[in-house]
């Protein structure tokens, strides 16, 4: 009863998607569109507007990797997934790749089976307390009671940092950043920890942020970046290469508003190859040749990215800090396009 | 002894107008005193309360009166406020389509609404015993009209989809004279046959001839308290067919049948219903053919039929119960077999008997759609926490969604439990 | 010539297996095993297919690696290096505890609020229906938050403790309530302690024997004891005694204001807080309905009869109305503990660290077993509910009128 329940509400619905084959690309060629999974709101990074148009800064890599595949950045399909689900959707075919700041870790990697394929976001776990408290530095918060945004890995790190350093604290663990910030304003806990990034946005959206002061500890690496199944090089591939398109893009100093230009053909060889100009990188991924080209015009480079959602002009206001151009003293480093 | 007429000094020929009672015993003063003045305790209690509603109102009502209704963010918001305590119910009016329809196209709205107001035609029949039964025909045409209004698509799949229901009925009707159950496994089977392998190419042909078409929605793009009300109201048409199923497993002689039955309703009773929406959203794919992979909504759906089913499956076994043996007996002893007296007899007075247990499931039903934002599928809760909140502009407000949330389940829910305590008194007047 | 008549005796035809009421229940029967069967064999061929293919494995050795994570409330000890099946037991011990106080303080509310929904008072009687009605009607996952978020708000921090005037202070200086949950003295157990402890329990179990005795002699002399002042009685002097005859062993550990936060005493914490008057106010609602229905079934001839037998408002419900209406409430709330139970995984959405929070939570998140994790979620569930089910059934039966 139940198996015939199901068979049957399936064909009539004529809901049956598509189903994951060999090759991750084909099947998303043949699609028409990326299936991608985002976060279900994590403020600048992926949240919606009155229209329901997904944006943000994990978002906008989901946007280049489509308009890679298809020269259309708005061929794809947002799966805003929880903490609870992401692998596990991910693995079930029903997304292709998810963007959805997760953090690279070992275990991760290896034991269950994702591929990560760069960093778009280099951040860290932080603490955000009250200014009146007189706070500065994590090591006085002996004793103290401290919100969690339940997250990537922040649990784990903030035990760590307490055992090593001695310190006593109270976990009061939160599943979404409002609960959070109701709970740490109302005086419920005196510090507030995540990813610096969520502090930094979680304090610009409060009534006085100057109340409020970031402590100077960051006690983890988190690298976010996308990730797909393993087992697939093509279609890792492919969004590695877009990813590091974006990024090198700004350090050619390609923008959304010089790309027409420089595509037609520069005297500068990696910015030739890099928009398709000259070489056959595009063939080699199975895509076409002004695949860098469309990813970069879809949301700009990733420094016109970054400025666009999170940069010092938005009211996240985030410095770049770490996600610098390693020629300005960051951590970006996109390989050679050759 | 006789008087007579003249051993009186007075008579009086008509009688006196009634007095007003005394100030104590009628009007306000009355009532009062026999109301909430009645005894010491009495008065302290009233007091009491009197003090908690005048403390409640003096919290709540300035948040109301001073709301802002027409800002573009919380930033807007208190600036307007300027200190003051006040709620930013703009961001209800901003968003208030994304909690009704979640992420469905604006351009289609009026298609839900449509959907929506004929949910409540499909209805009426079934909720009011006097509208004439005719109106039923259009409560059994109105999931293919509602599918196909909220998703689109081509007309003719829900059209193809009805055909099956058709055929699956012709088919048991040629059989039921030879036997019942085998009659329904018939026609069962037959619209399953047809679903399976007739629909994608009747599909595509009358496409081809005559194109009738709506745009398609996608499920990803359908949430806020439109999807509660999807999942509630197709979960519970689903789960009332298998609830009586597995409720008549459960009574009957078959041991292996109850086993069965009495397995998978306490394994179903026993755990709370977000596990079983993990599993939909988590496992379900592992146990499918590998590659196969259907709708989040669907699974869902499954999942909530499935709990709903074996709690309707409960409350019809009490209907079951409720009944007197000798109306078994009777069906036996004119010689009905056992489907005949069960559709006949048994249960037609089974189900108005559960009645009551049955709205009170779908009530919680309803409410228990709200679990759905737990696995990351925009339901009205789902909305609110996820993209409204997240969003720079309305990042910081907390409780005007949540109440107005609140509110609606309240409107809603209310209105059914005031229907079924309507329902209760009717059928309680029915039975003298 | 006999009216009996024999049933043609003939031999066994395969068709009789379809058409012969005999053996077509066994036919049924035997389809409907061989289906199951093969369901099962289908989805868990499915499954072992599905995983061999992402190159994964069922294993639940994870659940022997270190947590790593800290747990607020512990009602064993727990530390960020023990095991994540410690930490699951931690969960089981904290969804137990919220599930049988939420049980009690739901009764307790249900009671008071279906008798007093029937009041005279038409104040209160309004009062009360408003609360039913308004509470049954929204889902319990936004009364969650609500709550939660009430007692954030409303309580002040402990911030608001210090200072010389401070905008908050403590009640008998032994009690804090605070928007991180309610500080009260905690007993410190010294030596010797054990002989009060025993000595109180001795004189609880006197009191039972006591009341017993008396209805004793109630029912069969006519004699009425002073039980109340006899109970208080054994209530406080044995235990007071022994406790100075002691030495005092057992003294109070007060909260005190220290840091970040008060120190000391036995801490109830805000999300605990939280989960627990949600869940009970929301439960309780239904069980008032519960409570309600089965007052109104009691006939009003009870009532009359106990009222003209003299007996006062009160002893009318509790030793006429209430008993009767106890049975006919029991199966109702029996599903209403069930409920409250099964709701409580709802803990996540204020952080409350019960099973779902600890092992379907942040252990599922870290390790990414989430098949492993849910099944024994389920497991759980399905034996805590199985265990209340059968212990109310139990209770049911012994309380139900004993027909004859």
């Amino acid at each position: 009863m139940k198996n015939s329940l199901l068979l049957g509400a399936v064909a009539a619905a004529g809901l049956v998607a598509g189903a994951a084959g060999a090759g991750t690309l084909e099947d998303v060629k043949e699609r028409g569109k990326l299936n991608c999974g985002i976060s279900t709101g994590l403020v600048g990074f992926a949240s919606q507007d009155a229209n329901g148009e997904w944006q943000g800064f994990d978002v906008a890599v989901c946007q280049a990797v489509a308009a890679a595949v298809f020269g259309d950045p708005k061929a794809v399909e947002f799966t805003p997934v929880t903490n609870k689900v992401r692998f596990e959707v991910l693995n079930s075919g029903e997304i292709d790749m998810l963007s959805r700041n997760t953090t690279w870790t070992f275990s991760r990697d290896v034991d269950l089976k994702l591929d990560f394929l760069g960093v778009n976001y280099y951040d860290g776990q932080g603490f955000m307390v009250p200014t009146e408290l007189g706070v500065s530095s994590a090591k006085e918060l002996d004793g103290a009671t401290v919100c969690i945004q339940q997250g990537t890995t922040t649990e784990l790190n903030l035990a760590d940092y307490f055992r090593v350093n001695n310190i006593s604290y109270e976990p009061v663990p939160i599943t979404t950043a409002s609960e959070a910030q109701q709970q740490y304003l109302a005086g419920a806990c005196d510090v507030y920890t995540t990813d610096a990034s969520g502090l930094a946005a979680t304090r610009a959206a409060f009534e006085d942020p100057s109340a409020h002061v970031i402590l100077p500890e960051i006690i983890s690496k988190e690298p976010l970046g996308p990730l797909v199944r393993h087992g697939d090089d093509e279609w890792g591939d492919v969004v590695r290469w877009s990813l590091n398109a974006l990024i090198a893009a700004e350090e050619l100093d390609i923008t959304s508003a010089n790309i027409d230009e420089l595509a037609a053909g520069t005297d500068n060889p990696e910015i030739n190859r890099l928009l398709g100009s000259e070489g056959t990188l595009g063939e080699m991924l199975g895509l076409s040749a002004d695949w860098a080209a469309s990813a970069i015009k879809a949301n700009g480079n990733y420094g016109e990215i970054f400025e666009k959602y999170i940069g010092e002009t938005t009211p996240i206001g985030l410095a770049r800090g770490l996600n610098a151009q390693w020629t300005d003293g960051g951590l970006l480093y996109a390989p050679p396009f050759r | 002894m006789v008087h007579t007429p003249e051993q009186l000094a007075f008579v009086r020929t008509e009688t006196l107008p009634a007095q007003a009672p005394p100030a104590t015993a009628a009007g306000p003063v009355h009532w009062l005193r026999a109301n909430l003045f009645s005894s010491i305790p009495q008065g302290i209690m009233t007091l009491i309360a009197l003090y908690l509603i005048y403390s409640f109102l003096v919290a709540v009502i300035p948040w109301f009166a001073n709301g802002v209704w027409d800002a573009t963010s919380i930033r807007d918001c208190r600036e307007q406020l300027d200190g003051a305590r006040g709620g930013c119910f703009a961001v209800l009016s901003e968003r208030w389509p994304q909690l009704l329809f979640g992420n469905y196209p604006s351009e289609h709205y009026g298609r839900a609404t449509l959907a929506f107001v004929l949910l409540f035609v499909a209805l009426a029949p079934l909720l009011f015993s006097e509208l004439p039964r005719k109106m039923l025909w259009f409560t059994g045409l109105f999931p293919f009209l509602a599918y196909w209004l909220i998703w689109g698509g081509s007309i003719w799949v829900p059209v193809l989809a009805l055909l099956g229901v058709v055929l699956g009925f012709v088919v048991y009707q040629l059989l039921a004279d030879r036997s019942f159950f085998g009659a329904i496994i018939a026609g069962v089977a037959a619209s399953m046959l047809f679903w399976v392998y007739l629909v994608g190419p009747l599909d595509s042909a009358l496409s081809a001839i005559a194109n009738i078409s709506l745009d398609k929605v996608e499920s990803r793009e359908i949430g806020g308290f439109m999807i509660n009300f999807i999942l509630g109201i197709s979960s519970m048409a689903l789960a009332l067919p298998l609830g009586i199923a597995l409720a008549l497993g459960r009574q009957s002689d078959l041991p292996i049948i109850k086993t069965i039955c009495v397995v998978f309703i306490e394994f179903i009773r026993g755990v709370p219903l977000i596990t079983l929406l993990f599993v939909a959203s988590v496992m379900l794919a592992y146990f499918l053919p590998p590659g196969s992979n259907f709708d989040l909504i669907l699974r869902v759906i499954i999942m909530i039929t499935l709990f709903a089913a074996a709690y309707m499956a409960e409350a019809i076994r009490g209907g079951l119960a409720a009944l007197p043996r000798g109306q078994y007996e009777a069906g036996a002893s004119i010689g009905l077999d056992y489907w005949q007296s069960m559709r006949l007899i048994i249960l037609p007075q089974a189900l108005k008997i559960s009645i009551p247990s049955i709205v009170n499931i779908a009530l919680s039903l309803f409410k228990d759609t709200t679990l759905v934002s737990i696995i990351s599928m925009f339901d009205v809760l789902g909305m609110i926490g996820g993209p409204i909140l997240s969003s720079t502009a309305w990042f910081g407000v907390y409780w005007e969604l949540y109440i107005a949330a609140a509110a609606m389940f309240f409107v809603f829910c209310y209105g059914i439990s005031q229907y079924s305590q309507y329902l209760e008194r009717k059928l309680a007047t029915d039975r003298r | 010539m006999s009216l009996a008549t024999d049933p043609p005796s003939q031999s066994f035809r395969l068709s009789m297996l379809l058409n012969d009421t005999r053996y077509r229940g066994y036919t049924f029967q035997v389809i409907a095993l061989l289906a199951l069967v093969a369901l099962f064999t289908w989805l868990i061929s499915n499954a072992i297919t599905n995983l061999a293919a992402l190159g994964q494995d069922i294993d639940f050795g994870f659940l022997g690696q270190p947590a790593g994570y800290d747990i607020n409330q512990q009602l064993i000890p727990f530390v960020s290096t023990n095991t994540h099946m410690r930490a699951a037991i931690v969960g089981v011990l904290n969804t137990l505890l919220v599930a049988i106080l939420g049980c009690i303080l739901a009764t307790i509310v249900g009671v008071v609020v279906g008798v007093l929904r029937l009041s005279s008072n038409w104040l209160v009687a309004k009062i009360m229906s408003i609360y039913v009605e308004i509470f049954r009607n929204v889902p319990v996952l936004i009364w969650i938050l609500i709550v939660f978020n009430v007692m954030a708000n409303a309580l002040p921090s402990p911030r608001a403790f210090r200072g010389d005037d401070p905008d908050a202070s403590m009640l008998f200086n032994a009690f804090a309530f605070t928007n991180r949950g309610v500080y009260v003295p905690k007993p410190v157990w010294l030596d010797g302690s054990s002989i009060v402890v025993g000595v109180f329990i001795a004189s609880i179990i006197a009191i039972f024997a006591l009341r017993r005795y008396a209805r004793h002699l109630l029912y069969s002399q006519g004699r009425e004891l002073p039980v109340l002042p006899l109970s208080l009685a054994l209530f406080f002097l044995p235990t007071l005694a022994a406790f100075f005859a002691m030495g005092q062993p057992i003294s109070l550990d007060y909260p005190a204001l220290k840091g970040f936060n008060f120190q000391g005493g036995l801490q109830i914490r805000g999300s605990f807080l939280a989960l627990w008057l949600a869940l009970s106010l929301y439960t309780g609602a239904f069980i008032a309905e519960n409570v309600r229905g089965a007052i109104l079934s009691v006939s009003k001839g009870q009532s009359e009869a106990a009222a003209s037998l003299g007996l006062r408002p009160g002893r009318i419900m509790s030793l006429v109305v209430l008993p009767q209406a106890l049975r006919v409430m029991i199966p109702p709330n029996i599903s209403q503990y069930l409920n409250l139970t099964k709701n409580s995984s709802l803990a996540a959405a204020v952080g409350y660290m019960d099973i779902t929070g600890t092992l379907g939570g942040i252990t599922l998140n870290q390790t990414g077993r989430s098949f492993e994790a849910i099944l024994l979620l389920m497991g759980f569930y399905l034996a805590i509910s199985l265990a209340i089910s059968g212990i109310m059934n139990l209770y049911n039966n012994s309380v139900k009128l004993k027909e004859r």
